[in-house]
């Protein structure tokens, strides 16, 4: 019975629907990407490698990955747990809550960068605190950590609640009555569940982190092979009317990104095969 | 332009286009396609829109500029006379009206940005000859910002290479003020130094060693200085430094100008190619030549722009000391061989923070 409803969609038939799929992908996403390979070809294969082999490029290569990463990995754990106590519990100011953890989504970056900075910096509300305990946060490669972490939040948050506000309360009591403690069901039978949905907000956090340029610059402090971002090298490549160049970066980063999510989607089919298995 | 330019120009263009109709609420009636008549009839023809694209400092400038010009101009003509402005880093500006953002006139930091435009087309390669002084009806100069009381007892470009000295500037490879700070620091030892390049580079190497943060833009870097506290002295333009002392309290800061600066000339033209589709020439070059007319000049003044006109000038010397002043043609050969010089990729720029 299933079977027969599965091959019939709501939608028109497969060719209508993947048609405009194509479409509407080509139009906001293909096309002006298929322009910045364009644009990169004006340079010989020299110019190009020898653009991306600069070390300035090639050090705000490995900061921008580097501290994306972390970055996501922290929201990774972090808004798990946020998104953990947003589905299960009913607390006083829980809407409120809910509503904060979009608000790096909808702040202008620059604001969020700012709002860091003036925090953050050695005579901030937070800053000067740790600089009594010799943290520098401001204009040092943890303050653009902080700022990847600050709009990298959200995503996680809402890719995994949705799957514990459906989570079936019947799996834990099995588990219990089969003697299992509240730690080995969390561990073996509710994160196996939420992995795909943490995969998926990680990645996004990540890949959002690797383009972001509004709150970075203003907390990073932008110093020649410390802490440069990617976009911010663009941007110096722009200043110069140098658009193959800044082409010719973007172009990496953006393969160099889509490698990346190939590589954590395939995880993920992984991750659910191995679900489905078992 | 390449002919695989092309879809890009295309899509710049639709862009630019749509951008420029989101900020004016609507579509832009600056292409006027009634034929221009001679001035007597003028009062019978359409209301008139200029685009002036310009840097960030200006904004405020170039609305009492917008609103004395148009004054005139409906007095002079009977025309209405509507001027948009746009702001933004200068180097962003120029690439925005490169790309396809069609300004009657640009307004930039500096001869650079307009030079991107002469070499792609849209203005004529002599176009800084067209108009007096440079094309600058207005300059400044790069002067710098201390802590009240100036605890670090900082006089002269000697001092911020001094160990111990934090001082604040913008990354010149991304903001058009940071590089005239930049020149000024070189321009004052070469003269220190009989001209030696290879002193010059040293002094520079030694200033940079001192600067603990690079922001993008000469905004972001007041902002460092001023509001986290960080640095002992900012490098900064004189007009910049006027209004940070007057909107943040004269009791927290002060102006110390050096020995020896460079002269900043904010250039100004029109944007021929599309002052002509639209056909607002006459208008547009009103409105720069109105610029160098003694009520434009008394406005640059009091926006602390320094003046071109030596009577004003004078009226305003409190203001505007005597610096002795020297200019990037004089020293750096101009403008595009400054940039290709000092801060293109592998420039002295980049030599100087090379491991």
């Amino acid at each position: 019975m299933r079977k027969t409803l599965r091959n019939k969609g709501f939608l028109p038939g497969f060719g209508m629907t993947m048609g405009y799929t194509i479409i509407y992908l080509s139009l906001l996403v293909l096309i002006p990407l298929s322009v910045l390979f364009l644009k990169a070809t004006t340079m010989s294969w020299e110019q190009f490698v020898g653009t991306i082999l600069d070390a300035r490029v090639l050090a705000s290569i490995r900061v921008s990955i580097l501290s994306s990463f972390f970055a996501a990995c922290v929201n990774a754990v972090f808004g798990v747990l946020v998104a953990w106590v947003l589905a299960r519990y009913e607390f006083f100011g829980k809407r409120i809550i809910d509503g904060i953890v979009d608000l790096p989504f909808a702040l202008p970056t620059a604001v969020g960068g700012i709002a860091l900075t003036s925090i953050y910096a050695e005579n901030g509300w937070l800053g000067q605190y740790l600089a009594e305990w010799g943290i520098k946060v401001a204009y040092t490669p943890l303050g653009i950590w902080v700022a990847l972490t600050f709009i990298g939040l959200p995503f996680v948050v809402r890719t995994v609640q949705p799957v514990l506000q459906d989570w079936d309360l019947q799996m834990e009591e099995a588990a219990a009555t089969l003697g299992a403690t509240r730690w080995s069901t969390f561990i073996r039978v509710i994160l196996p569940h939420l992995m795909p949905a943490v995969v998926t907000g990680f990645a996004l956090a990540f890949a959002r982190a690797l383009g972001e340029y509004g709150s970075v610059v203003f907390i990073s402090g932008n110093m020649p092979l410390k802490t440069e971002i990617v976009p911010l090298l663009i941007m110096t490549k722009l200043e110069q009317f140098d658009y193959a160049g800044a082409t010719a970066i973007a172009t990496v980063m953006l393969v160099a990104s889509f490698v990346m999510l190939l590589i954590i989607n395939y995880l993920q089919w992984r991750i659910n095969k191995f679900d489905a298995a078992r | 332009m390449s002919k695989k330019a092309n879809p890009i120009q295309a899509f710049w263009k639709q862009f630019g286009f749509i951008a420029l109709a989101v900020a004016i609420g609507g579509c832009s009636s600056a292409s006027n396609t009634t034929p221009s008549a001679s001035g007597e009839s003028k009062s019978t023809q359409a209301a008139v829109e200029l685009l002036n694209v310009s840097y960030d400092p200006t904004r405020e400038f170039y609305q009492d500029v917008n609103n004395e010009f148009a004054a005139e101009w409906k007095q002079k003509t009977g025309q209405t006379v509507t001027i948009k402005q746009s702001h933004g880093g200068s180097g962003k500006q120029s690439r925005s009206v490169i790309d396809g953002l069609e300004a009657d006139v640009v307004t930039l930091a500096l001869a650079y940005d307009i030079d991107a435009m002469a070499e792609r087309g849209l203005i004529p390669a002599d176009w800084q000859k067209k108009r007096p002084d440079n094309s600058s009806p207005y300059t400044s100069t790069i002067v710098f910002l201390v802590r009240k009381g100036n605890p670090k007892q900082i006089k002269d470009w000697d001092d911020l290479i001094k160990p111990g000295i934090s001082v604040i500037t913008p990354n010149p490879k991304t903001s058009g003020g940071a590089r005239w700070n930049y020149l000024a620091a070189w321009g004052y030892a070469l003269e220190k130094n009989n001209h030696d390049e290879a002193k010059a580079k040293e002094f520079v190497t030694s200033l940079f060693k001192n600067v603990p943060v690079l922001d993008s833009g000469a905004r972001g870097s007041t902002t460092t200085f001023v509001e986290r506290g960080i640095g002992d002295v900012l490098i900064a333009w004189e007009n910049e430094a006027y209004l940070a002392v007057n909107e943040l309290g004269k009791d927290k800061f002060e102006i110390v100008n050096p020995s020896l600066s460079i002269l900043a000339e904010p250039p100004v033209t029109i944007v021929d190619k599309y002052a002509d589709k639209h056909k607002t020439r006459e208008v547009a070059d009103a409105y720069l030549q109105f610029l160098y007319s003694q009520k434009g000049q008394e406005l640059a003044a009091k926006h602390y722009y320094r003046p071109r006109n030596q009577e004003v000038l004078k009226a305003h010397t409190p203001a505007f000391p005597q610096i002795k002043l020297y200019t990037i043609d004089e020293w750096f050969g101009g403008w595009t061989k400054a940039q290709k010089d000092h801060f293109s990729d592998q420039g002295i720029f980049d030599q100087i923070y090379k491991p």
